[in-house]
């Protein structure tokens, strides 16, 4: 419970509020009948209302700090509900298996716009699964990823215009492009970490950024390539439905393909020397971890998910110019694994569906949805600051081996 | 007996300060040896320079594994990881645990350097990367539970009570298979009963892993009831060097920790 001079506070600041805004808000000053209004049921609504978000702001800070104390007497409540719930064997196959047919029939249940929002979300999954790599579990912050992700929508862009290639054929040269271009950022920022390393990063993804837009022999400059073609599927003329479900399916396809392969490389040797090496640098290196060559693979790896991605995008949209690749894109990226939870496969999931289908759906508060958006970002880290699902190692048993009886002191929980 | 760990004339600099000044010092096969000396000595930074993570300015640093665990090598200047791959494993004064992961993650990062699964083996998981991996986590548990940390073994390592992490770091050094096993500080902010404890493990490591061992320590009772032979430091020099009965009378040491006697 909250005590009695918590609830002062929040008296006070609405007292404040109340204050500041009783001439912006109470006063209005009608010249034509030159008379003054006195608007008093606005200070109550300024003043209940300050009130309140005042005093559940201290409350959830309360109950945070509480957890945080309790966890610290290793007293932790165990996992989340949500993990408990996900990880718990009778709740965890029918949940799957709802999701799972939820998300075949998805293209059924909705129009093709719906469709094609939730295709550009998945599209969103990879990326956001990908930077996962670099920044959630080697800890370098890259904020220049869409370059990668531009690498490979421009390779296919390109390609296609100029050879016909089709999409099957560059997916795989989209993603030695990626891990290509991963390489050779890496090694010039090899020596740098931490804020020095994200300027870097910055300013490569924008001179990619740059050289498209301006080698007009190259990219056809800012106004991009049209008429790319679609993914083929045998040769089949499809209309724009089918078009539509397919790249859908086609993305749900290579999500899981990307869920499969991150979660096999995050529980491995070099997860775990990636993961190594964001904890601690300099011992990682003592323990014989080579760094050089653990960045080099986190940058190549993380980026042969962009190139993917970029094709799969040049191929959705059917259009593609510099413009979408600017650094915001690089922004919502690591939004959406900051947002989702560093190092975490269902969050970065959830992370992109959030970002990505949030901004979507608050269209109706049209003005405001920009300033919603922000203000939500802004109270997770606060809430939050591990991300909608943490992390969580892997744990591991021993048959057989006298664990249990040792866990008897409650030490282990 | 022959050294397996030759240092001469080992010079570090940084900018004006000399860290280190023409320092000369061994370590036996099968020996437990101590380097002591008064906070700012430059025993750290020793370690620093033999582990890699400094390139001394000058001396050499000269490894003789035994038989069977590489070949004799002046390993001035190579990376901190390539000394790990030769044989010398070491722990940090200030705690550097990998905080996030679990005590079985941390002894197998220690597996890294004598393991060889690579990217392709990772998403693939060939047979061979599952055989690896399986062995992996049978030898890290093995060394968990040697050290007594077996009831902790899935928690994170931010979540082990002080002197658990202390052994934590011993058990990670281990599993790099090291002959020469280097300690900063291992009793640093352990209790009595903990620093016993302690003692106990680190005679264990030497006698039945047949890993030589390197500490630095300022507990004055387990520097003296552990070490074969003890070097003496101050102002990166080294001022004595000896069994723990000499040490104990040598005037120079005592002046070193307890100060010039203006009356002598
Ligand atoms: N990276 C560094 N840069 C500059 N001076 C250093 C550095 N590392 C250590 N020193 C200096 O070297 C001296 C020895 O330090 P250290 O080896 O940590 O002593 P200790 O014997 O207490 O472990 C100290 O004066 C310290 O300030
Ligand atoms: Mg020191």
């Amino acid at each position: 419970m909250l005590s009695f001079a918590e609830i002062r506070r929040s008296v006070l600041v609405s007292a404040w509020f109340m204050f500041l805004t009783f001439p912006v808000m109470v006063i209005r000053v009608n010249p034509i009948e030159e008379v003054v209004e006195w608007r008093w049921r606005n200070l109550i609504m300024v003043g209940a209302g300050s009130f309140l978000i005042s005093f559940v702001w201290r409350y959830l800070i309360a109950r945070k700090e509480r957890g945080k104390k309790a966890a610290e007497a290793g007293r932790a409540g165990g996992p989340p509900l949500a993990r408990r719930a996900a990880v718990h064997a009778g709740f965890h196959k029918p949940l799957m298996g709802a999701l799972a047919v939820f998300v075949l029939i998805f293209p059924f249940l909705f129009s093709t716009y719906q469709v094609n929002i939730m295709a550009t979300a998945l599209i969103y999954v990879m990326l956001g699964l990908g930077l996962n790599i670099v920044i959630g579990l080697a800890g370098l912050l890259d904020l220049g990823y869409v370059a990668f992700y531009a690498v490979g929508a421009y390779a296919y862009a390109l390609l296609n215009h100029h050879f016909g290639l089709g999409f099957w054929a560059v997916l795989p040269i989209g993603a030695v492009m990626g891990a290509t271009f991963g390489i050779l950022l890496g090694f010039p920022v090899l020596r740098l970490r931490g804020d020095y390393l994200a300027i870097v990063t910055l300013g490569f993804g924008e001179i990619i950024r740059l050289v498209l837009e301006n080698w007009n022999d190259f990219s056809f400059g800012p106004s991009g390539i049209a008429n790319i073609d679609r993914p083929g599927f045998f040769g089949v003329e499809m209309s724009l439905e089918a078009a539509t479900n397919y790249v859908y399916y086609l993305l749900i396809g290579l999500v899981l393909m990307t869920i499969f392969f991150v979660n096999r490389l995050q529980n491995s040797r070099i997860g775990r020397a990636w993961i190594a090496l964001r904890e601690d640098e300099i011992a990682c290196q003592a323990m014989g971890i080579d760094k050089t060559k653990t960045k080099l693979t986190a940058f190549a790896l993380g980026a042969t998910w962009a190139g993917m991605a970029g094709v799969v995008f040049a191929a959705k949209t059917t259009f593609i110019n510099p413009a979408s690749f600017t650094f915001l894109e690089s922004a919502i990226i690591l939004s959406i694994v900051v947002l989702g939870g560093m190092g975490s496969i269902p969050g970065v999931i959830v992370g992109a569906l959030v970002l990505i289908l949030l901004p979507e759906y608050l269209r109706a508060f049209s003005d405001y949805r920009m300033l919603l958006f922000g203000a939500i970002l802004v109270i997770m880290m606060v809430f939050r600051p591990e991300g909608l699902i943490a992390g969580a190692r892997r744990v591991y048993e021993f048959k057989g081996k006298k664990e249990t009886s040792d866990t008897a002191d409650g030490i282990h929980t | 007996m022959e050294s397996i760990l030759e240092v001469t004339g080992l010079t570090m600099d940084f900018g004006g300060l000399r860290a280190l000044d023409h320092l000369d010092l061994d370590v036996k096969k099968g020996e437990i040896a101590a380097l002591i000396g008064p906070n700012g000595a430059g025993k750290t930074t020793f370690f620093n320079c033999i582990t890699g993570i400094y390139n001394p300015t000058g001396g050499d640093i000269i490894i003789r594994p035994p038989k069977g665990q590489g070949r004799k090598e002046r390993i001035n200047g190579i990376k901190p990881n390539h000394v790990t791959e030769r044989g010398m494993a070491r722990t940090f004064q200030n705690i550097r645990l990998f905080q996030n992961m679990s005590v079985l993650e941390n002894v197998m990062i220690g597996r890294h350097c004598r393991t060889r699964t690579g990217v392709a083996g990772a998403m693939l998981r060939f047979r061979s990367t599952i055989e690896e991996e399986q062995a992996m986590v049978d030898y890290s548990y093995a060394i968990i539970e040697k050290i007594g940390l077996a009831r902790f073994v899935n928690d994170l390592a931010k979540n082990l009570p002080y002197g658990a992490q202390r052994r934590l770091e011993i058990a990670r050094a281990m599993a790099t298979d090291p002959f020469l096993l280097l300690l900063d500080e291992p009793a640093a902010g352990m209790n009595p009963q903990e620093t016993r404890e302690l003692d106990g493990l680190i005679n264990k490591i030497r006698d039945e892993e047949n890993i030589a061992i390197l500490l630095i320590e300022h507990d004055m009772k387990l520097v003296m009831s552990l070490s074969d032979r003890i070097f003496v430091m101050d102002y990166g020099r080294k001022i004595a060097q000896g069994g723990p009965d000499e040490i104990k009378r040598d005037p120079t040491v005592i002046k070193a920790y307890l100060g010039e006697d203006p009356d002598a």
